[in-house]
């Protein structure tokens, strides 16, 4: 009984933390541009030779 | 341009849409200020379809002078670039010149966004939020069930049930204001949606559960009650995604209307106006390219205009001075100055939307499936609920029992299943559908068009591509086809524009000095003397009036040099790939087809014939063609709209559904209920068959759930529900829903069936030769 005392508010705690970290993301825009996100990741911008 | 990755197809029907890119000052209108002296103004571009276009834009707008940073957005294919207006308007205007430019000059020619409505969807947001809401309470609630249900004891149980109490709370009160808000709306009018049940029996499990947790009741019914929220949530937000996606497809094709035009001053000086504040009896001067964006009289210059908005039809006509230019048409060859006649609340185009309001009023009497569902769903659970909640009193008496029994029969109940049904099937169709280019604006679209029993045609750019192409070209000698096209390919005529996509840039034929007489033809001049003239024949020719062969069905024009024939290109309007395989398609399936066109009898005869139809209507005006798809409806029968022009919009909105192909006139496109970016016809048979087959998988849907129902009710009734059999029995109907639903996704005939157009792609890439080579010069 006593270590759910501790146990239970952590569980909940940490779920919070991530209910706080989806709306926070979604706030600042983190899903408008899902497709754009997972292409931004491959360009590194200094190792490509000049298009033109 | 490295444009690569699978996918890109759509993109680049889009592509073919699109016209010249926005004036500077059209963007100066609609970009708005940031403060410090900076200006935002957001794109459309169509083009971006990978990591290297975004790289590129977003590297070489900054090294244009003037412009800040530029950020692209991929999944809504827009750029917004930030520039800096420290030095005046008059700078801003220019950067926003070689703005535009560096864009085409990219290979990503841009427009603006049309209408107001961009700010966001609120709406999505505050699904979004509730679901991650009810999804983190419905986890930690369900955590702490399974404690109990697993054997905890007493003062544990009790414990846990508080704290699922105190999480169930807040997360009820969030995300449940959704379904409260329109339970309340739909009782205030005396009716029951879906949303009365689920609100009902939410707040019902939730009440009952407290009583149960301060007694020291066994039995708890919070995981049911947010768990239940959760599941209806993401069927929601589903719905909502699948409507939202397509709708911003839609929005993102050319606007037909500018955002404003330049003014002539009285002192001769020019100003450029928003749309709102032009008045009736200003001068306008309008360029070639242009749209007309009020209805006015010309009152100088002579021109070709595209009258398409207006009749349908692509030939253009020549206007004088004195002629009449409805808001919405296309000035194609010469300069004009215009008198505004109306503003803009009073143009033509508004007028036609007006029009379509009044029509949609017969669409409205449509009520969706899941809807008629409920209706007869809602007060067959809820009686269901008293009689036992009755039944229990009168044989135990005993009113706490009773009331858990009567409960627990509301959450077996509740439409969990019922509410993903319907959106599930409907987003993996919608899903599906967008693979082959078709886009569905919502839901009840794709009931509707699964009862279609008739197909009624537009004629010009519909069942026809609307553009004129060049029938003899076998016959022409290929120096003269040469030397036509790189002339036509200065003129912004249809048929010029169309001799010029035989154009083959590499080939040296020399300099000319090309002019061009509006509604006459254009004249080039060699360094050597000669001059070639190509348009009509008394144009070109220096004898006017020989050689009249201009039959009913094609167009000409002649190509002649120092006044002596040449050569003379015919041209006529095609068939759109996939029109008679469409056709046969559609009979296949029960359904016929007609014709209703504004042109003359003897074209539409001819097509008819070609494509073995028997009923055609020829010279049709806007308002008959409501009134013809209004009789079809009226003797019960469920008339599919196909049609494009703006014409076409105010009978798109009385038909049961409509469908436009994307080149329609954007009036056209927002009154249609499904829009096809390919240029096959055979859209409209897929489009049928994909939602028949979405029809049948809902009711499929329905009728799993009625099964389920009548196992699962008669325990709940007899009082063995517990709160863990009522877990169960709850997430796998809805798992079975879902995966039933997702048995649309491989349908290998429909796939077999959309690949039969691929062949036909190369005659349409050939069409588009002008425009992309406009933009990559």
């Amino acid at each position: 009984m006593t270590n759910l005392i501790f146990l239970i508010p952590i569980a909940l705690f940490l779920g919070g933390l991530g209910l706080a970290a989806f709306l926070w993301s979604m706030k600042s825009g983190q899903y408008d541009d899902l497709d754009g996100a997972a292409w931004r990741i491959l360009d590194d911008g200094d190792d490509k030779p000049d298009e033109d | 341009m490295s444009c690569c990755a699978a996918g890109t197809e759509s993109a680049a029907d889009l592509e073919r849409l699109q016209s010249d890119g926005p004036s500077a000052e059209e963007m100066w209108v609609s970009s708005r200020p940031l403060g410090n002296g900076l200006r935002q103004v957001d794109l459309i571009v169509p083009g971006v379809h990978c990591g290297a276009c975004i790289a590129l834009i977003e590297r070489e707008l900054p090294k244009t002078p003037g412009i800040d940073h530029a950020r692209v957005n991929l999944s809504t294919r827009r750029v917004s670039v930030v520039f800096s207006t420290q030095d005046g308007g008059g700078h801003a205007e220019q950067v926003l010149g070689s703005l535009g430019e560096r864009l085409k000059s990219l290979g990503y020619p841009a427009h603006l966004p049309g209408g107001a409505d961009e700010a966001g969807d609120p709406a999505f947001r505050e699904l979004l939020k509730a679901l991650a809401v009810a999804g983190f309470a419905s986890m930690n609630v369900m955590l702490l069930s399974v404690s109990v249900w697993s054997g905890a004891e007493a003062a544990t149980r009790d414990l846990f049930h508080w704290i699922s109490a105190l999480i169930a709370a807040p997360a009820l009160a969030y995300s449940g204001r959704i379904f409260f808000r329109s339970a309340w709306g739909a009782l205030k009018h005396g009716r029951a949606n879906m949303d009365v049940p689920i609100t009902l029996g939410v707040l019902l499990a939730y009440a009952i559960s407290l009583h149960e947790t301060i007694t020291h009741g066994a039995h708890a019914y919070f995981d049911a009650s947010v768990t239940l929220l959760f599941f209806l949530l993401a069927g929601r937000t589903l719905d909502h995604m699948m409507r939202e996606r397509a709708r911003s497809a839609v929005r993102n094709l050319v606007r037909l209307s500018p955002r404003g035009a330049m003014v002539i001053r009285e002192d001769g000086s020019r100003d450029y106006l928003a749309l709102d504040e032009i008045e009736p009896g200003m001068r306008l001067a309008i360029a070639p390219g242009d749209r007309i964006p009020v209805d006015g009289r010309v009152v100088s210059g002579r021109s070709d205009m595209d009258f398409a908005v207006v009749n349908g039809e692509s030939a253009p006509q020549r206007v004088e001075p004195g002629a009449l230019a409805p808001a919405g048409t296309l000035n194609l060859t010469g300069a004009l100055e215009l008198e505004a006649t109306r503003n803009a609340k009073t143009s033509f185009l508004a007028e036609m939307v007006s029009m379509m309001e009044a029509a949609e009023s017969g669409r409205a009497g449509y009520r969706r499936l899941a809807d008629r569902a409920s209706s007869i769903y809602a007060p067959f659970v809820h009686l269901l609920a008293l009689g036992t909640f009755i039944g229990w009193m009168m044989v135990s008496g005993d009113w706490r029992m009773a009331m858990m029994t009567a409960v627990a029969v509301l959450i077996i109940t509740c439409p969990c299943a019922l509410g993903l049904a319907v959106p599930v099937v409907q987003v993996v169709a919608a899903g599906r559908l967008f693979e082959h280019g078709i886009m569905v604006k919502d839901g009840s679209a794709m009931e509707r068009l699964a009862e279609t029993d008739r197909v009624v045609f537009d004629k010009t750019g519909t069942l026809t591509r609307g553009k004129p192409q060049l029938v003899n070209s076998a016959t022409i000698n290929p120096d003269h086809l040469a030397l036509a096209s790189r002339i036509a390919a200065s003129s912004r005529h249809p048929l010029s524009q169309a001799l010029a996509a035989y154009d083959r840039p590499e080939r040296d034929l020399g300099e000319f000095a090309i002019t061009e007489t509006p509604g006459e033809g254009v004249a080039a001049t060699t360094p050597g003397g000669d001059v070639y003239r190509l348009g009509r024949a008394n144009f070109a020719l220096d004898g006017a009036g020989q050689d009249s062969r201009a039959d009913d069905t094609s167009s000409q024009v002649i190509l002649s040099r120092n006044g002596q024939f040449l050569e003379v290109f015919l041209f006529s309007d095609q068939l759109r790939s996939g029109a008679a395989s469409a056709i046969a398609r559609l009979s296949a399936l029960g359904i016929g087809s007609e014709i209703l066109s504004g042109d003359r009898e003897a074209p539409v005869r001819v097509l008819a014939d070609d494509l073995g139809m028997r009923d055609f209507t020829a010279g049709v005006r806007p308002r008959g063609k409501v009134d013809r798809v209004k009789a079809l409806a009226s003797d019960g029968g469920k008339p599919l709209m196909v049609g494009d022009g703006l014409n076409d919009a105010p009978a798109l909105s009385a038909a049961h559904v409509s469908m436009a192909p994307a080149s329609a006139a954007d009036v056209g496109r927002t009154a249609a209920d499904f829009v096809f970016l390919h240029d096959s016809l055979e859209a409209v048979p897929l489009a049928i068959e994909v939602s028949r087959k979405a029809g049948q998988l809902i009711r499929q849907n329905f009728g799993l759930a009625v099964l389920y129902n009548m196992v699962a009710v008669p325990v709940a009734i007899l009082g063995y529900a517990t709160p863990l059999i009522a877990a169960l029995a709850m997430s796998s109907s809805s798992v079975i829903v879902v995966l039933n639903s997702l048995r649309l996704r491989r349908k290998a005939q429909v796939e077999a069936f959309a690949q039969t157009n691929s062949g036909q792609e190369p005659a349409a890439a050939r069409l588009t030769g002008p425009a992309g080579m406009q933009a990559s010069s």
